[in-house]
């Protein structure tokens, strides 16, 4: 009975998961395209608690389609969703090219996987309880892995910094603009 | 309790990174395009996961969250560079950013 409910679970989230991916592609809106990356995440989030990886489900949740899908959402509400239908113009050589290299990598990784992994991939080992949890996964980012957390720090901070300075920049030009505007304006009130 | 072995989820995994490649490759709002990469990293991440479960390990989830992060900061610049275009009034199609072209 267990294993019937983890299959339907399994099922649902991962139809929900690859539907939203496609509709993430195929809106004209981007608003709804990112509304639809958020129902990816959730979804992901069911598939990777059914993996027993408790603390990245909610770090999925928290930090993905929580703080960056707001991010997201602010920026294309800032801009306007502009549509961008995917296939207007009619298909064109990129358009064919596109979704003959998208074919070509998924039948790349299925066969990968059918040959290179096929047989091996059955059993699976035994975990327990603690698996996954923040206590494994904080002793783990502490001692093994120290190096890697403190660049990823590093890389969040850099990461920032480049954002103030990329909307510093585009503020100066708004300036710029707004002053030469201004002169314009005064120049042709004294002709 | 035992559902799907780990196959199934590399399966699922394999069709998301495919679509959001299909996503980069095939829209031209530069927004999209970053959506489509999200979803791209997230296969990546299923397959990660999926993997850390088969083998036991859970050093495949600590290379998920790094994974998270650096997505993060993906998003922060991509999304700042997208703005800076469009204070600049240009327009917002990956086909017509040509300005870096030599």
């Amino acid at each position: 009975m267990a294993n019937f409910v983890v299959w339907v679970v399994w099922l649902a989230a991962g139809l929900a998961c690859l539907g939203s991916g496609v509709a993430v592609v195929s809106f004209t809106n981007p608003f709804f395209s990112a509304l639809a990356l958020i129902a990816n995440l959730g979804s992901l989030a069911v598939l990777y608690l059914l993996l027993a990886a408790e603390f990245v489900a909610a770090a999925q949740v928290l930090v993905y389609a929580g703080a960056v899908m707001v991010m997201f959402l602010f920026v294309i509400a800032y801009l306007g969703g502009q549509a961008d239908a995917p296939w207007a113009g009619g298909p064109t050589w990129q358009r064919w090219a596109a979704v003959i290299a998208a074919g070509a990598l998924l039948l790349e990784i299925v066969m990968v996987i059918g040959f290179k992994a096929g047989g091996r991939l059955s059993d699976e080992a035994d975990i327990t309880e603690a698996f996954g949890s923040p206590a494994q996964l904080g002793r783990l980012f502490l001692t093994d892995h120290l190096l890697a957390f403190e660049i990823t720090s590093f890389v969040l901070l850099i990461a920032a910094i480049g954002g103030v300075i990329l909307g510093a920049h585009s503020r100066r030009a708004d300036q710029v603009k707004e002053v030469e505007a201004l002169q314009r304006a005064q120049e042709a009130a004294r002709v | 309790m035992r559902g799907p072995d780990v196959t199934w989820y590399l399966a699922v995994a394999g069709v998301l990174f495919a679509t959001g490649s299909l996503g980069v490759l095939l829209r031209r709002s530069p927004l999209i395009v970053l959506l489509s990469l999200e979803i791209m990293l997230n296969g990546a991440n299923l397959a990660l996961i999926a993997f850390a479960r088969q083998q036991g390990d859970a050093e495949g989830q600590i290379f998920a969250l790094a994974v998270m992060a650096v997505a993060a900061s993906e998003v922060v610049v991509g999304l700042g560079l997208i703005v800076a275009l469009a204070r600049r009034n240009v327009a917002l199609d990956v086909d017509k950013l040509t300005t870096l072209r030599g």
